[in-house]
Parts: structure tokens; C-alpha cells; sequence
């Protein structure tokens, strides 16, 4: 009887349904718990570009977006993975901030411009990254403390850390090259930042939905117990998700110096709470087991195209803040909702 | 006739409750033991014990003679000893292939799955294949688990254990949420498993199941074993007397 209404989306008699319906790119957008965010985004889009047509839908304008979400994105990645294990990172703004932090001191003291020292800040940068991931990640799986509390202390302690080595006062230089060739440059017409963003992003949605280790991270998410009891060893997944979250945040941290050609000590405190919000947004489950990389991206952009949009408008950007936070409740509910009718047999 | 696995004195006490206290256990190979009791009994204990899911205060797990030692469910597993939990433990967000080839997942030939790519149609094929040869009621294997009915998960559950299980297999009340037919098919999975040589370790509580397709009864209470019956000399009136203490049998006709 249950089995006949599962049947209704295969819309077929078939004795046993082996693969997903959703075979075409176009069938999975559709089947995804984002599709009806996404929709959002683009009326949205569509909704600026009706008020204000000759200027936000335009190359400049969509260029400018995508490079103010790249280093987001960069971050989302990581976090998707984190909230889908169900637990979180706040520290991932603070482990940005101590890993360029000590990757401009090294550069800065190296004094050379060339690819040479960029190559050792990023090095630097993704090394201490990696080593605050992990720091989370142990003390998640092997100490029991609460991601929450973990990474609530790791926030507060890495900064603490950038601060100390700075003595509180931003470093305000980074090589040439690399604010040239990542932080200014383009190819094609594209933002450099926005290409390296993008490449983690899909190489990140591949490992996520396509690898064991994506498997296994939502396992993990789902049901822990039952992924202990086929022999995952949880423990180490998370230590190792922790820890690509923190490299995430170390490669974050060294695209920020391209960018901004400074460390930004105090310019990243709600970072991982934008971070967090997209991606919860996105349909990635709080409660964890579930969520995508798509979506995460579609979440990430709602907020950046509601910026741009209202300075171009002219309405107070200060409106973006209230808005997003709405669509953030907005969306839990929806799934909530859609969650609830699925439990119920249908789809 | 070697026990194929044998416990022997195991003990576990939670707090103040004495779990088992010195309870034996054996079966042979390709043979159905049914282990009951009364709630309490420490049914479940037990074969939480002798499938690497608790840790023992005292006792020997033998395994082909040898003793052996289970840290995580993963050693029994290795062995060939899988077990259906009473609350199954599967993963709800994921969907029945999933399910059925987690921790154990098939990967792509060459380079492809050396990086970590796994080979989504074969494993969801090999689980349809196995749905179907159990008479399951599972119609698809790419829906979450999670929006299954109770048969349903039952049935991923069993499949999945009664796949990797080549020598022995538990299930933990394996008909308590089920309907007529569900029931009649894990009846039927049972003794098709156990034509496959594969000895069963059957816990329920309906003595017509048990008499049905064991081989031999034993019965826990407090947390030992008080009786073992050969199936086929046994009545229910005999197997409640045992289990309720109202007969005294000492390790009865066995």
C-alpha cells in the first residue's frame, strides 16, 4: 500500500525501481529540498531587474555579486559538510582571520613580492587552517564537548591568537602578485577570486554527493549510532571534516588578503553566522543527514543579490539584514513542513 | 557436535541491574537456536554482548572453537556475524542501497574509485536483486529510508544483514511490528537463510514462530540460561513454564 505511492513519482508498475527518477539535471534540480529557495532567488533576480533594468542585471553588476560572495562560498563549502555531520563551526571566521594573520606576518618578513612568498603564505595560511579544523574535530569526536561549545571557544581562542601575534592592529600588506594576479585579476572577464571560489565549490559538491567520504558524512548526520555499528570510524570522518572546514577557512583567509590587501581582524565577527545562515537556507538540515552543495550556493547568493539590489534601488541597504533574516525562518518552516509530509509516506 | 559459536559465563551488571549473570549460549552451524525469555531477561544484552556491541565484566565468546574478542560490531562482522537490531539502526536520510552498502560500499574500477567514487548502479542493482529474492516489500531502493513503512525498514534491515552474514545471524524481534504476510516472509527468510548453511539466532516473543522454525529453545531468565529444548520435544505450555520459572528445569532435555 505505502509501496504503490512511492510509485507515484516513478509513475510506473515496475516491479522495482533501481534508479532515481531524477536522472536529468533539470529532474534532480527539481527533486532537491532547495528547488523552492532557488525559485526564490530568481524572482528575486527578477524582481531588480524590472525596477532597476539598465543597472543590476548588468555584466558589471553580476561580476561585482559573484566576487563578493566568492570567499563565502569558499567558507560554505566546508560548513555544509560540518551541519550536514549535524554540528556546526562558528570559528571558521576566526580561523580565517589567524591564518592570515600569520600568513602576512611570514610574507611580510619574507619582504619579496613574487610568487615564491605567496606560495608560502599559502602554504602557512592552509597549514594553520588545517591545524584549528582539526582542533575542532578532535575535541568534537574524542572529548564529547558539543560542536557548539567547541568551536564557540575555538572562535574566541583563535582570534584571541590573531591578536596576540598583531598586537591587535591589522597587517597591511600582501605580495603584489597576489592581489594583482587573485585579488584584482580577471580571466575572461571573470574575477580570479570568483574561478578559484568556483572550482572549490564544485570540486567540494562532487566529494560531498558523489565520494564515500560524502556518503559517509551524511551517515554520520543521519544516524550515528547505525554508522559506528557497519564499522565507519566516525571519529576519525569527523576530525577530518573539522579539518577540511579549517583548510577551507586557511585558503579563505589567504583569498581575503588577495582581496582586501590586509588581514581583517576585526571585519569578520558575523562571518560564520552569514556563513551558517546560507547554508541552512540552502535546505542543509540543522538536525543533519541531509542537504547539498547547490543548495548551499543558491542560500549564499539570496543575501548578496539583496544587497546589491537595494543600494541600486536606493532602498536602505540596512533592509538586506531584515530580509534575510526572515527568509532564514522562512526556509527552516518550508522544510520543516515538507519534511513532515515526506515522514508521512509521501513525496 | 562443535559449537560453531559458544559463550560461556558471560556477566554484565548496569548499576544495580545484574544484565546477565553467568549466561551460556551456543548454536551449531546452520542450525536455528531461538533465545526467550521474559522482558528483562537480558535477551538483548545478550546479543549485544556476542555481537561486539557491549562490554563484558567476565566470560569467553568462542568462535569455531577459538576464543575470540569482539572491541566493535566490525569484528563480529568480519567473522560473519551480522544482527538485526530491534531498533534496526538504519539511517533514515539515506535510501535503501544506501543503506544496505554502507560501510561496505562498492567503488568504481581503476583510478575513479581509488579517489573515493563509488558505483551507484551496481550497488542499487545487487540491493533490488537481493529485495526481490526476500520477497521483500520494498519497491524501490532509491527512497530514504526514513519515508519507508515499519515492514519496509524491517525488511531493508534484514536484507542488509542477511547479505553479509555467512555464517551466523540475530535478530533481535524480528516480527514484533509486523503484519500477517510481513511476518510470514521473515519466517520464510529464516529458514531460506538457513538452508544456506547459515545458522539463525531467533529472539521473539511468539512462541508459534518459535516452534515453528528453530531447532532448539533457550531460555534466559535473570540474566541466565535456565532450559534448552530440543524444538521438537517441546510445548508452549512448557517453553512459558520455563521462562516464567514456574518449572525448574535445569538445562532441560537438551
Amino acid at each position: 500500500m505505502s509501496s504503490t505511492t512511492e510509485h507515484q513519482k516513478a509513475g510506473s508498475g515496475a516491479p522495482m525501481e533501481t534508479s532515481a527518477s531524477h536522472e536529468n539535471l533539470v529532474e534532480r534540480v527539481k527533486a532537491m529540498q532547495s528547488v523552492w529557495i532557488l525559485g526564490v532567488l530568481v524572482v528575486i533576480i527578477a524582481v531588480f531587474g524590472v525596477l532597476a533594468p539598465t543597472t543590476f542585471l548588468t555584466p558589471g553588476n553580476i561580476t561585482n555579486i559573484a566576487q563578493n560572495v566568492s570567499i563565502w562560498a569558499v567558507l560554505a563549502v566546508g560548513m555544509t559538510f560540518v551541519i550536514i555531520t549535524s554540528g556546526i563551526d562558528l570559528s571558521i571566521g576566526s580561523v580565517l582571520v589567524v591564518s592570515s594573520v600569520v600568513a602576512a606576518q611570514v610574507m611580510e618578513r619574507m619582504g619579496d613580492q613574487g610568487w615564491g612568498t605567496a606560495l608560502v603564505g599559502l602554504v602557512l595560511s592552509v597549514v594553520v587552517g588545517i591545524f584549528w579544523g582539526c582542533l575542532n574535530g578532535f575535541l568534537v569526536a574524542k572529548a564529547n564537548v558539543p560542536p557548539l561549545i567547541v568551536t564557540l571557544g575555538t572562535l574566541s581562542v583563535a582570534l584571541g591568537v590573531a591578536q596576540i601575534l598583531t598586537g591587535g592592529l591589522d597587517v597591511r600588506s600582501a605580495p603584489a602578485v597576489l592581489q594583482d594576479n587573485i585579488g584584482y585579476g580577471r580571466l575572461a572577464g571573470v574575477p580570479v577570486i570568483t574561478i578559484v571560489a568556483l572550482v572549490i565549490v564544485v570540486l567540494g559538491g562532487i566529494l560531498l554527493h558523489k565520494t564515500r567520504f560524502g556518503r559517509y558524512t551524511y551517515a554520520i548526520g543521519s544516524n550515528e549510532t547505525s554508522a559506528r555499528r557497519v564499522g565507519i570510524n566516525v571519529d576519525r570522518k569527523l576530525v577530518q571534516i573539522y579539518g577540511f572546514t579549517g583548510l577551507l577557512a586557511g585558503i579563505a583567509g589567504i583569498l581575503s588578503l588577495a582581496q582586501y590587501g590586509t588581514t581583517t581582524i576585526a571585519g569578520q565577527s558575523l562571518t560564520n553566522l552569514n556563513v551558517i545562515a546560507a547554508v541552512v537556507i540552502g535546505g542543509t538540515s540543522i538536525f543533519g543527514g541531509q542537504g547539498s552543495m547547490f543548495g548551499s550556493m543558491v542560500g549564499l547568493f539570496i543575501p548578496a543579490v539583496l544587497q546589491s539590489g537595494f543600494v541600486i534601488i536606493g532602498v536602505s541597504p540596512y533592509w538586506q539584514t531584515v530580509a534575510v533574516g526572515s527568509i532564514l525562518i522562512t526556509a527552516v518552516y518550508v522544510d520543516q513542513q515538507r519534511r513532515s509530509t515526506a515522514s508521512g509516506g509521501r513525496r | 557436535m562443535t559449537a560453531l559459536f559458544e559463550a560461556r559465563g558471560l556477566s554484565r551488571r548496569f548499576g544495580r541491574v545484574q544484565a546477565l549473570d553467568g549466561a551460556d549460549f551456543d548454536i551449531a552451524e546452520g542450525e536455528v537456536v531461538a533465545l526467550i525469555g521474559d522482558n528483562g531477561a537480558g535477551k538483548s544484552t545478550l546479543v549485544k554482548a556476542l555481537t561486539g556491541n557491549l562490554d563484558l565484566e567476565s566470560g569467553q565468546i568462542l568462535y569455531e572453537g577459538r576464543e575470540v574478542h569482539f572491541a566493535t560490531p566490525h569484528d563480529a562482522s568480519r567473522l560473519g556475524i551480522e544482527v538485526v537490531h530491534q531498533d534496526l539502526a538504519l539511517a533514515p536520510h539515506l535510501d535503501s542501497a544506501q543503506n544496505m552498502f554502507l560501510g561496505r560500499e562498492i567503488m568504481r574500477p581503476g583510478i575513479l574509485g581509488r579517489l573515493g567514487f563509488m558505483d551507484t548502479p551496481q550497488m542499487r542493482q545487487r540491493s533490488a536483486q537481493a529485495f526481490t529474492e526476500l520477497g521483500s516489500a520494498v519497491r524501490s531502493v532509491v527512497v530514504p529510508v526514513g519515508a519507508m513503512s515499519g515492514g519496509q525498514k524491517q525488511s531493508v534491515a534484514i536484507a542488509r544483514a542477511v547479505a553479509w552474514a555467512n555464517k551466523l545471524l540475530f535478530l533481535d524481534e524480528p516480527t514484533a511490528a509486523l503484519g500477517v504476510v510481513q511476518t510470514r516472509n521473515v519466517l520464510d527468510t529464516i529458514k531460506r537463510v538457513r538452508d544456506r548453511g547459515i545458522s539463525v539466532v531467533l529472539i521473539s516473543h511468539s512462541m508459534p514462530h518459535v516452534l515453528e522454525v528453530s531447532d532448539r529453545v533457550q531460555v534466559l531468565r535473570l540474566g541466565r540460561r535456565v532450559a534448552t529444548y530440543q524444538t521438537s520435544g517441546t510445548t508452549i505450555e512448557e517453553l512459558v513454564g520455563a521462562m516464567t520459572g514456574a518449572l525448574d528445569n535445569q538445562e532441560g532435555a537438551a
